[in-house]
């Protein structure tokens, strides 16, 4: 269980983020969840919902994209990009080689803020 | 008022990130080789390590370690037999080690890093939570006990695949619990294509010599060109 410290971050670098901008308000936050970032999505909002209380960011919204798991297969017969299902390794679905290549899934950022400003 | 969006696109470990990028500099401008060991609860991360350890003092490799776990500091009093210079960070319940954690032990620590060749952090057991958090070390070594099963990449493969060097542990019970070897590689292999394999017993001291011959290698290659 490391949404919290996760939460915690996240709170920190979005706060500094929307002071810098001027913010009176922070209504959401948009993040984007790779499905290999470790991070399970109802912890996190769990612990965002701790981690926001007494900050500028209470009240608001954590809305959460989650990104599935994307390969590159560079065999010669493939060369292009496969989405993943399951934790099954990394294999390419086509050709059944593994790729050390993860184009995407690890991805644990902050994409945008819907703020208000004056 | 106006409602708008401001862009970040920022990694929320970013903080993180910077800050091992700054401790790696630090260690790699003593000439230390830093290695951040992880595994499940119980895998024989401190085992071999004080196995290890013992060896590469009495061969003229001299090295140091924090350890990290929920509680107690049981770990570090084993490492510490070894006779290496060896702190214990307690997390009181935090199931990873963050850097900024290495960088306050060290900061308080007298401890003459050029006196130093390798540095090794012991994670806290678990292979999720320290998955993504960079401790500022030049390789991550991922362990794998034989009793634990051959699937066990699969199930975590964020973890191997982020870790640089694999470690088979407990090879003395290999035949005991019918361990599939061979499955066992494949498996490892097929989230981390590549990945070099180690097979050892702590117990038996089996493969530790090629493992620390490995390392040695590894940081003659890095200072030395
Ligand atoms: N037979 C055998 N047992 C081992 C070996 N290595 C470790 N063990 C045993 O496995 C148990 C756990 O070993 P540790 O070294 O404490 O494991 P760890 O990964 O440091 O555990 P945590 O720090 O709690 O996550 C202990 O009872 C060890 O004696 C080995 O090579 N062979
Ligand atoms: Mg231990
Ligand atoms: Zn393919």
């Amino acid at each position: 269980m490391h949404e919290l410290s996760i939460a915690y971050s996240l709170v920190q670098n979005a706060s500094e983020a929307a002071q810098q901008a001027g913010a009176r308000k922070v209504n959401k936050v948009f993040l984007r969840l790779g499905q290999l970032s470790g991070v399970v999505k109802e912890a996190l909002l769990f612990g965002y919902d701790i981690a926001t209380k007494g900050t500028p960011l209470e009240g608001s919204e954590l809305v959460i994209q989650t990104l599935p798991i994307v390969i590159y297969c560079a065999s010669p017969q493939c060369q292009q990009e496969f989405t993943i299902s399951g934790l099954q390794g990394f294999r390419c679905p086509k050709c059944n080689q593994p790729s050390n290549q993860i184009r995407q899934g690890r991805e644990l950022e902050i994409e945008k803020l819907e703020i208000e400003v004056d | 008022m106006t409602t708008r969006y401001l862009e970040i696109r920022q990694g929320v470990l970013s903080k993180n990130d910077q800050l091992a990028a700054t401790l790696r500099g630090r260690l790699q401008a003593a000439g230390l080789l830093t290695l951040n060991v992880v595994s499940s609860p119980g895998s024989g991360k401190t085992a071999l390590l004080e196995r290890m350890m013992g060896d590469m003092r009495k061969t003229g490799h001299p090295v140091a370690a924090l350890v990290g776990d929920l509680q107690t500091d049981n770990d570090a009093k084993r490492l510490a037999r070894s006779g290496a210079p060896v702190r214990q960070i307690v997390t009181d319940g935090m199931c990873h080690l963050e850097v900024e954690m290495i960088t306050a032990h060290l900061n308080a620590w007298d401890l003459d890093l050029n006196t130093l060749e390798f540095f090794f952090i012991e994670n806290v057991g678990n292979l999720v939570c320290p998955t993504w958090y960079d401790l500022g070390e030049d390789l991550r070594i991922v362990l794998l006990s034989v009793t634990e099963g051959e699937d066990k990449p699969l199930k975590y493969p964020s973890m191997f695949y982020s870790a640089d060097v694999a470690i088979i542990t407990k090879m003395d019970l290999a035949e005991a619990c019918e361990f599939d070897r061979a499955l066992a590689h494949e498996n490892i292999l097929s989230v981390r294509p590549g990945i070099r394999i180690f097979e050892t017993s702590a117990k038996k001291g089996t493969g530790i010599a090629e493992l620390i011959d490995f390392l040695v290698h590894t940081r003659a290659k890095k200072y030395v060109g």
